[in-house]
């Protein structure tokens, strides 16, 4: 096991070393960030101050090396628009997208796997196709699209819920929250809800395909022929051999969905880090830009690994294999 | 499970917002929030605007952005070098302590060395002129340029003033967002700064302009348009800017909301190149040609070509201002009789004809998606009026991190020290941040020059020697009356001369619930002081 972790971390520094290379000298051809900050009454002499400032007149392998250096110290440089640490503004947002990452997650696992345990039970019933027919939807309808509905519909039209915005926040441990307050569910629900869709539908439809295959199989077949109580069949032993592709497949959509909430996030104006990524590549903010995707590098690996960890306490197999 | 569920009650009532106690609270919803309260750090709209509701000038513009008194009381040139200024006496800042001189030469001090990492300050308005200040007593300050100087006090409207006794040690930026230095003047004070979510002004009991209207401004950003209109018809925030002009004519309808519009300092216009080639126009079969921009009757016809009142009407939902002028109406060096040229197709042919392009030719036009107001649908509307009348021209609309760097510096002719722009006919925007002219005629009409400064915004290479002369001589001319007359002989020559295709100025537009006034801004400002309710 610890083999496995250590050989997972040289990857994950590999893979690092890779994006900066790619996104620092990427973003660097893209534009000069300066030309959307300065006013326009800014003489060339003025924007090569600020530039020279910013170190930003130096070649751009020597801006990498500099920058490469800093990363080393644990500094990943200032932000160009709020002038403050790159990583100071992440974690300063990172709580409310965690937050609304979860709660659709609570969503889509309280709402899917029951949905999907009836769709795998009684595959032909009405209410089953109606099941499916939705989860077809959740995949194929764009984000954008249904959050824009679901403002016009209960915010707008109903004006049961607010339409931007995160609501009253409690510390926790000093972290902000707001799921604590009703307030703050309140603000929470409709992005919530947009957000979870996608994994809504994929866990729908990952556990009914796995229900319907697992349910034919023998063991289940001698577990009912030994009298086993139905509902234990399905809820532990069926179950079971159906967490594991939905573990894999939601690890990694969590991970999009922390990462890259950045529709859900834009259209509530949810202060999150989607959205800050999103203001930061609009103005070429190169340290938030970098930080970012540092972290959220990071931060895949991370979750690649509490997957296969996931993996071998559901899996005894796997487990052995690995070791 | 009760015991968890009794607790999880508990929480929630333990934290159930208190109804609020300040009557008068206006929110407002912002297209872009602020990321700074730090006044020295930025030029960006979204963050003075904020920042204005705290910190003062010595010069206050008013909403048509004509310089009146603000920290200073009064102010006037003593010698043809120095400008002599008046401060307010009984001034206070939100901690009590008196504002003076002092303070004055600190603000100046700390933007003119420097403030590390910012990418826009305001010093370079300090830097204009070579200007050099000094207090002659706690209320009056001396500022002294290099030459004769007619701009000042539009400069010092730049200059926000920040407190002597507080900023000292403070980190630039970071201590002003946590409210450690956000201490004014102004007629509201730092209350919350949360990223991203809101950032609340309280009404500063103090403030020497009086009672400023609200108890507490609250800015929600709300960067997509449609959420934004959504928060503002479901009463989540009083009043929003940038309405989405597709909606305008519906919230003019509707008697639940009141729409304000006034003109903007922002010119959009198209920039043509004037090298002898240029690399995005060819002959119809492909083939290169020389520059047919560079025959003004081309120009013209171009120009000629364009619907400007179609534009207002089909895509800018009724807000804009056709224009042949670079300052809008009521601005220092606007030219009455000038106006926007009509559409006239078959004139246009006819120029065209006239100047043997009677066939047409083949062009790209660029611009931004993301910058100004319905940008990209604009550019690909000139493109068909322009194809109408045979000049084949197609779009290339990009982001504005792309756009802005090839438009100043992009072009393959340039090299160190001197920059060549990229395109041959652009869409771009030039705002009269000051309220007159004399930056404007520089900017985006005298021949580029680093040395100098001058054309620093002429990304066509426009150069024009007989625009060249009143422009240079308008910057140093004190007299208003003939600072005046130079600047309008040198925007009529340039407009007689097509040196670039104005579309129209752009109109800020804000929408309200109704039940509220509001006396828009020029300069595309939202303040709460210039919010008031009517019932």
């Amino acid at each position: 096991m610890v083999e496995f972790i250590l050989r997972r971390v040289l990857q994950a520094i590999l893979v690092l070393f890779v994006m900066t290379v790619l996104v620092f000298f990427g973003v660097h051809v893209i534009g000069n960030p300066i030309d959307l900050f300065v006013s326009s009454e800014c003489t060339k002499a003025c924007v090569d101050a600020i530039m020279a400032n910013l170190g930003l007149d130096r070649p751009v392998w020597e801006q990498y090396l500099i920058f490469l250096g800093n990363l080393m110290a644990g500094d990943l440089g200032n932000s160009f628009t709020f002038g403050v640490p790159a990583m100071s503004l992440i974690w300063e947002r990172f709580p409310a997208t965690l937050e609304l990452a979860t709660a659709a997650l609570v969503i889509a696992l309280v709402l899917g796997l029951p949905l999907s345990i009836h769709a795998g039970l009684y595959p032909d019933s009405p209410v089953s196709r109606a099941i499916m027919a939705l989860s077809m939807l959740g995949f194929s309808v764009p984000i954008f699209w249904i959050g824009i509905i679901l403002i016009l519909t209960f915010s707008v039209r109903l004006g049961w819920f607010p339409a931007i915005g995160r609501g009253e926040t409690v510390d926790v441990l000093g972290v902000p929250v707001s799921f604590l307050t009703l307030d703050g569910l309140h603000h929470l629900a409709l992005p919530a809800i947009t957000l979870s869709l996608i994994m809504l539908s994929t866990v729908i439809r990952l556990t009914r395909a796995g229900l319907r295959e697992v349910l034919t199989s023998d063991y289940i077949r001698f577990a009912r022929a030994n009298g086993v109580r139905e509902t234990r069949v399905i809820g532990w032993h069926a179950m079971k051999n159906i967490l594991i592709p939905i573990v894999t497949v939601l690890g990694m959509e969590f991970g999009s969905v922390i990462a890259f909430a950045v529709v859900t996030e834009s259209i509530f104006s949810w202060p999150g880090v989607g959205k800050m990524l999103i203001d930061a590549i609009s103005v070429l903010d190169r340290p938030l830009i970098l930080a970012y995707l540092i972290f959220v590098v990071t931060m895949f690996v991370v979750l690649n690994l509490i997957v296969d960890i996931l993996y071998s306490v559901l899996d005894p197999r796997v487990g052995r294999s690995a070791r | 499970m009760t015991k968890l569920g009794m607790a999880l009650a508990a929480v929630l009532a333990l934290a159930a917002p208190l109804p609020a106690l300040a009557q008068n609270v206006l929110t407002i919803g912002v297209r872009s929030e602020a990321a700074t309260l730090d006044p020295h750090w930025t030029q960006l709209s979204a963050d003075l605007q904020v920042q204005e509701h705290i910190f003062e000038h010595l010069v206050d513009l008013d909403s048509s952005s004509q310089p009146v008194p603000g920290l200073a009381v009064s102010w006037q040139p003593i010698n043809d070098t120095t400008w002599e200024f008046k401060l307010r006496e009984g001034v206070t800042w939100h901690d009590g302590e008196a504002f003076n001189a002092d303070d004055v030469i600190y603000s100046f001090d700390r933007l003119k060395a420097g403030i590390e990492g910012a990418t826009a300050s305001p010093a370079f308005q300090l830097a204009k002129g070579g200007k050099s200040w000094v207090n002659i007593d706690d209320y009056t300050v001396h500022i002294t340029t290099t030459g004769p100087y007619p701009t000042m006090a539009e400069d010092l409207a730049m200059i926000p003033m920040v407190a002597e006794h507080v900023v000292p040690g403070k980190t630039p930026s970071m201590d002003f967002n946590s409210g450690a230095a956000a201490i004014g003047t102004g007629p509201f004070m730092y209350q919350e700064f949360s990223p991203g979510n809101r950032i609340v002004v309280t009404r500063n009991p103090n403030g020497w302009g009086g009672d400023p209207g609200w108890d507490e401004v609250v800015f929600r950003p709300a960067g997509d348009d449609s959420a934004r209109l959504a928060a503002l018809l479901n009463g989540d925030v009083d009043m929003i800017d940038y309405p989405p002009t597709v909606d305008l004519p519906a919230l003019r309808e509707n008697a639940d909301f009141v729409v304000s519009t006034i003109s903007s300092d922002r010119l959009i216009y198209m920039m043509p190149g004037y090298r002898h080639m240029e690399p995005y126009i060819t002959a119809n079969d492909g083939s290169p040609m020389m520059n047919p921009l560079r025959d003004w009757r081309v120009r013209k016809a171009l120009s000629l070509a364009i619907n400007r009142e179609a534009i207002r009407d089909r895509i800018m939902g009724g807000a804009s201002l056709p224009a042949r002028n670079i300052v809008p109406p009521g601005f220092f060096g606007h030219v009455d009789d000038l106006v926007a040229d009509a559409y006239d197709p078959d004139a246009a042919k006819a120029l065209l004809t006239e100047a043997g392009y009677g066939d047409g030719f083949r062009m790209t036009i660029h611009g931004s998606n993301d910058r100004y107001i319905n940008d990209a649908r604009i550019l690909e509307a000139v493109a068909q009026f322009w194809t109408q009348i045979g000049v084949t021209t197609e779009v290339d609309a990009m982001p504005r991190a792309v756009f802005f760097s090839d438009l100043i510096r992009g072009g393959a002719d340039g090299f160190p020290g001197f920059d060549s722009p990229k395109f041959s006919m652009a869409l771009t925007g030039w705002g009269t941040v000051a309220g007159e002219a004399t930056y404007t005629v520089s900017g985006i009409l005298e021949t580029c020059n680093a040395a100098t400064g001058g054309g620093n915004g002429n990304f066509g290479r426009y150069s024009n020697p007989s625009i060249d002369s009143r422009s240079v001589l308008a910057k140093q001319t004190i007299d208003r009356d003939a600072r005046l007359a130079l600047l309008q002989e040198a925007t009529r020559m340039a407009m007689e001369d097509y040196a670039l295709i104005p579309i129209h100025f752009q109109v800020n537009s804000w929408a309200m619930r109704a039940g509220l006034e509001h006396r828009p801004r020029t300069n595309e400002r939202t303040l709460a002081v210039e919010v008031s309710r009517t019932n």
